[in-house]
């Protein structure tokens, strides 16, 4: 089994093979971190350069550690201070980093389907770190790989997507790869964040709960996306309040929970809002383990793609 | 396909790569320090084997770890090249220790060049010694083994196959066509 791709663009178009693989290349790229020396030769002389084009702390840094622990070199294009504020296009800064001979660019962007852009006009490996609300792949595999190895299998595990589903991309790329490796999810949130469309595509694989605490009485896992403030003034959520009271995953709710029902969340938290600390902090929380795993995953990325017969290098030659 | 060493042959070679171990490793052997570390995947096998020969013949004990070498390879990332990462598993601190290295077939030495560099970021062994079941010519690095099984003469386009019982069900040399 290969990962036969020039790109990581979302989970979609993934097979469950492909997902396995790169869940199974990840293990040993977890067990480097508890070596003292946690860097590996691997992709010496390759050039990761990340264009991020909304502001993220913990996707970049672990991208970062990722390529870093695999000997790569890094590239980081402020997009702030760069040429895109002079309205150098996406495209024009993308060609510009691949005459600079980078070998992967890894971008956010806030338009969906700007990495596919990049994808299809460009020969770099590109990794999609999130665009718009359409996928967020690595905060998917991580997902994947955080559950399966608390629950020592995916498939048939009954996994909740709780809160606003329909501005979320990580959202959408668990949506893609729970129901590829055959988990049961439910989603569950307000009707104003539980968008039409994802009932249309995913039809009848899909729970869909407004009751949360019919939600998670059977749920092996509970993924609790961020509610975005500014979200109230759009309109999509009445009164905090409310949400806090119906949706939100705190203390009152978790005798709801079975006993070994863990809790994810992608970060970064609004304690008191979607979650609160006593269950941020709490025993069934694997929240940090999905910081270390987003490592790993990352690697595991990086590695495949760099090692795949759609690599630059060959599409050069072939050109 | 051809045998080229059976099952006796092939017991009765890893007892005398022991042989000359034990021979010229006492004091290591005394200490307790001695470290066995096999390469993915037969060469783990062998050590394991080695273990167990100096357990019941030697009466001593010693180590016994597995090393992937595949990240520190020189050749990945280039086209098409994506081996399956496996896992490396040293339960003991490899600082100070005497560590016999443990791989089937030496041929290029690309692999102990990879493997040289993995364990030596491990820590800092007392010293390093190299054992391999079949030595063949072609070698793109100066590397030699310390130990060495058998020395068997190929073409270039026949390779040296070692199987073994865990793996492969039984145990021989052999050599194939490519």
């Amino acid at each position: 089994m290969k990962l036969n791709r020039k790109d990581l663009l979302n989970l979609e178009s993934l097979s469950s093979e492909e997902i396995e693989l790169i869940l199974n290349t990840a293990v040993p790229f977890k067990r480097l971190f508890t070596h003292s020396i946690k860097k590996v030769p691997t992709l010496r002389g390759k050039t990761v350069a990340f264009l991020f084009y909304e502001p993220s702390t913990r996707t970049r840094t672990s991208f970062e550690l990722a390529a870093k622990r695999l000997a790569a070199d890094t590239l980081d294009l402020a997009v702030p201070l760069s040429s895109v504020q002079k309205g150098e296009s996406l495209l024009d800064t993308g060609k510009t980093l691949e005459a600079m001979k980078v070998d992967f660019i890894v971008i956010r962007h806030s338009e969906n389907g700007a990495p596919e852009l990049l994808s299809k006009n460009l020969k770099v490996h590109v990794v999609n770190a999130g665009d718009g609300t359409h996928e967020h792949p690595t905060q998917g595999l991580l997902d994947l790989f955080t559950l399966r190895e608390k629950k020592k299998k995916i498939k048939g595990l009954r996994v909740v997507i709780l809160g606003d589903i329909l501005h979320s991309r990580v959202a959408r790329s668990n949506l893609w790869g729970l129901t590829k490796m055959g988990a049961r999810v439910t989603l569950c949130g307000p009707k104003s964040l539980l968008p039409e469309e994802i009932k249309r595509v995913f039809g009848k694989s899909v729970r869909i709960e407004y009751d949360l605490k019919k939600a998670v009485e059977d749920a092996d896992a509970i993924n609790v996306l961020r509610i975005q403030k500014e979200r109230q003034s759009q309109g999509f959520i009445p009164s905090l309040t409310e949400y806090i009271e119906r949706y939100g995953l705190h203390q009152n709710k978790i005798s709801w929970l079975k006993k070994d029902c863990i809790v994810l969340h992608p970060g970064p938290m609004n304690r008191g809002i979607e979650i609160d600390s006593s269950v941020a902090d709490g025993e069934r929380s694997v929240i940090l383990e999905q910081v270390t795993n987003g490592i790993a995953i990352r690697m595991a990325v990086l590695y495949l793609l760099a090692g795949s017969t759609l690599n630059p290098q060959a599409a050069l030659e072939n050109s | 396909m051809k045998k080229k060493i059976g099952e006796k042959d092939f017991k009765k070679i890893l007892e005398e790569i022991v042989s000359k171990f034990v021979e010229e490793n006492k004091d290591s052997l005394k200490e307790g320090s001695i470290g066995l570390v096999g390469i993915h995947t037969r060469g783990v096998i062998l050590a394991k084997r080695i273990a167990l020969i100096l357990q019941k013949k030697y009466k001593s004990q010693a180590a016994v770890g597995s090393l992937d070498i595949t990240l520190y390879r020189d050749d990945v990332g280039e086209i098409g090249n994506q081996p399956l990462v496996k896992e490396t598993d040293i339960p003991f601190s490899i600082e100070g220790r005497t560590i016999l290295l443990v791989d089937d077939v030496l041929y290029t030495g690309r692999t102990i060049r990879s493997a040289l560099d993995a364990l030596l970021e491990l820590g800092r062994p007392k010293l390093i010694r190299l054992t391999v079941m079949a030595d063949r010519a072609g070698r793109e690095l100066p590397i030699q083994a310390d130990y060495c099984g058998t020395e068997i003469s190929v073409a270039k386009n026949e390779e040296v196959q070692i199987k073994v019982k865990e793996i492969d069900g039984e145990d021989g040399i052999w050599i194939l066509k490519k």
